[in-house]
């Protein structure tokens, strides 16, 4: 475990006031970050010699609602050279964006898109932001916790006219 | 010229869109369309108990599901922090191993045909089959299995399925080389695949690819390995890598592989510890049906678990496995009630895909069969 907390440290000391709060669950190191240096700490963790998280293996949205902020944008990343994990989450508001990471790891581009879909969070400076499982003009975002499991349109079939 | 190829095309496997900007023959930009097959299991999982959502697995990579159904119980057992019995552990390894075997062949069968060797899908099919059948005596299904349990496996091996499944492992070695003279050193085969569809060591790992396609492509990363699970630690077996990270390569990887699933699959067998299948933890795991027949405590018990679940500490984890297309990983969120407050599935087939436009921009039209073909997509598994 001494690569994880030598990242936890090396992230404490570089971005002293952005490593909100550092939790430990059944062995996994779950780091929270200030979403405006997201872009800035995953170029670090990237890119220092010692770290290398050179894979961002996956990226996904959770929705606390009625929690304030409502959601969270989490960040789970992983390193060849140390076969270790790490996730940073960052805090996101109702009517907020997040800096898009898909300029450090092209695999945030489609993750990106499915967290826009499904949640409808933004990500400044993403190169092709569309809904990516739901078509176009599909209305609201399905993983939010207010909107229903079986459909907005549930009682409402839509019955074409013959 | 823009080509729009899909969703109902027999090469795409499943219901994928690729829209292709085309120069002559040359491609200049692809853009893959998916969703078409979503289902929303993420949400539906919220909404049911732990136990409910084993079946919802299942159907994310239906060629895959023992793989499937094994890397959510992993999770769940994470969460809870139990152990499962050693011979349940060995049961989910061989059972695992033998659907990589069945996955990979429906691979192989359906990526020859779409390049044109069509003799090939018959003999894969074969040897599916005896899978399929050992699978139907063991869990009851075929095709989605259900076999995992939370704490442990639904069933113990019936009598004389052990011959069977020896049977098919001894036999097994043979088949694979029946399948390499056919393509392994075939020119046209070779024309098809050596050289194609290339991604670079690094753009792979940028791009998120795991599993075999990132294997290919020369990093020797697998999950087994670098997180053993489920006690694959005790068995002896090689990660098979290529150098230039064509099709050609992610083909030859996959045929290495499978040997290597056969020969897990037979130590498995031969160490299989006895004992108990599933865990002893009341809270979890159903008690045994005779019990419950003549025992109260046991019957209620049966009741509360069936009906209610039960409630892990609030918390989150991630648990990936080696799926027979990547690394498959469950990340769950637990509010502390009966129900997850969130279900993610981390789908290889999805990041795989997304690096497709990589593999494929400056290619002949042609080589997108191939490159599909290749990254052994599944659309159940990429809309969920």
């Amino acid at each position: 475990m001494a690569e994880i907390n030598m990242a936890v440290k090396k992230l404490q000391e570089k971005f002293p006031a952005s490593v909100l709060e550092v939790k430990t669950f059944r062995g996994e190191v779950n780091i929270t970050v200030q979403k405006n240096d997201i872009v800035g700490i995953s170029k670090f963790l990237y890119s220092d010699p010692d770290l290398q998280f050179e894979m961002l293996t996956d990226l996904c949205g959770v929705d606390y609602f009625p929690g304030q902020p409502r959601f969270e944008v989490v960040y789970l990343l992983y390193s060849m050279k140390n076969k270790e994990r790490l996730r940073l989450k960052a805090k996101v508001g109702e009517n907020e964006s997040v800096l898009s990471v898909e300029s450090i790891w092209k695999a945030a581009n489609w993750l990106e898109r499915e967290v826009y879909d499904l949640f409808g969070i933004h990500f400044v400076n993403h190169p092709d932001l569309r809904r990516i499982l739901l078509w176009d003009e599909f209305k609201g975002h399905p993983l939010r916790k207010d909107y229903p499991v079986e459909g907005p349109d549930f009682d409402k079939p839509f019955v074409p006219e013959v | 010229m823009t080509i729009n190829m899909g969703p109902q095309h027999p090469a795409t496997h499943g219901v994928l869109r690729v829209v292709l900007e085309l120069d002559g023959e040359v491609i200049v930009k692809a853009t893959p369309h998916i969703g078409h097959l979503h289902r929303g299991v993420e949400k539906l999982a919220e909404s049911k108990t732990y136990h409910q959502v084993i079946p919802l697995t299942d159907r994310l990579d239906y060629t895959n599901a023992m793989g499937n159904n094994l890397g959510y119980v992993l999770a769940v057992e994470k969460l809870l922090g139990i152990e499962v019995p050693k011979r349940a552990q060995y049961l989910r390894v061989m059972m695992a191993e033998l659907q990589r075997i069945a996955a990979h062949l429906i691979w192989l069968g359906t990526h020859a045909l779409d390049i044109g060797a069509m003799t090939l899908l018959f003999y894969n099919f074969r040897e599916r089959e005896e899978i399929l059948k050992i699978f139907e005596e063991v869990a009851g299904g075929r095709l989605t299995p259900t076999y995992m349990r939370i704490g442990g496996v639904s069933k113990d091996l019936p009598d004389g399925i052990t011959e069977k499944i020896k049977e098919f492992i001894q036999a097994f070695p043979d088949h694979v080389k029946e399948y390499e003279t056919l393509l392994t050193k075939n020119v046209i085969w070779l024309k098809r695949t050596k050289g194609v569809g290339i991604i670079s060591k690094e753009d792979a790992i940028n791009w998120g690819m795991t599993g075999p396609s990132l294997r290919g492509s020369g990093v020797k990363f697998d999950v087994r390995k670098a997180f053993p699970y489920s006690s694959y630690d005790e068995f002896d077996f090689e990660i098979p890598i290529g150098s230039v990270g064509d099709v050609y390569d992610r083909y030859i990887v996959r045929l290495r592989e499978m040997e290597w699933s056969n020969a897990i699959a037979e130590q498995a067998l031969e160490r299989l510890p006895k004992g108990p299948i599933l865990s002893d933890n009341p809270w979890v795991a159903l008690p045994p049906k005779d019990n419950v027949l003549k025992d109260i405590d046991a019957l209620i018990r049966q009741f509360k678990i069936a009906s209610e679940g039960f409630q892990p500490p609030k918390g989150e984890v991630y648990v990936s496995v080696e799926a027979s297309k990547g690394e498959l990983g469950y990340y769950l969120v637990s509010d502390g009630s009966n129900h997850p407050l969130r279900m993610r599935i981390r789908p290889p087939s999805f990041l795989n895909l997304s690096a497709l436009p990589k593999m494929i921009e400056g290619s002949l039209i042609a080589d997108v069969i191939s490159a599909i073909g290749s990254i052994d997509i599944v659309l159940g598994e990429i809309d969920r």
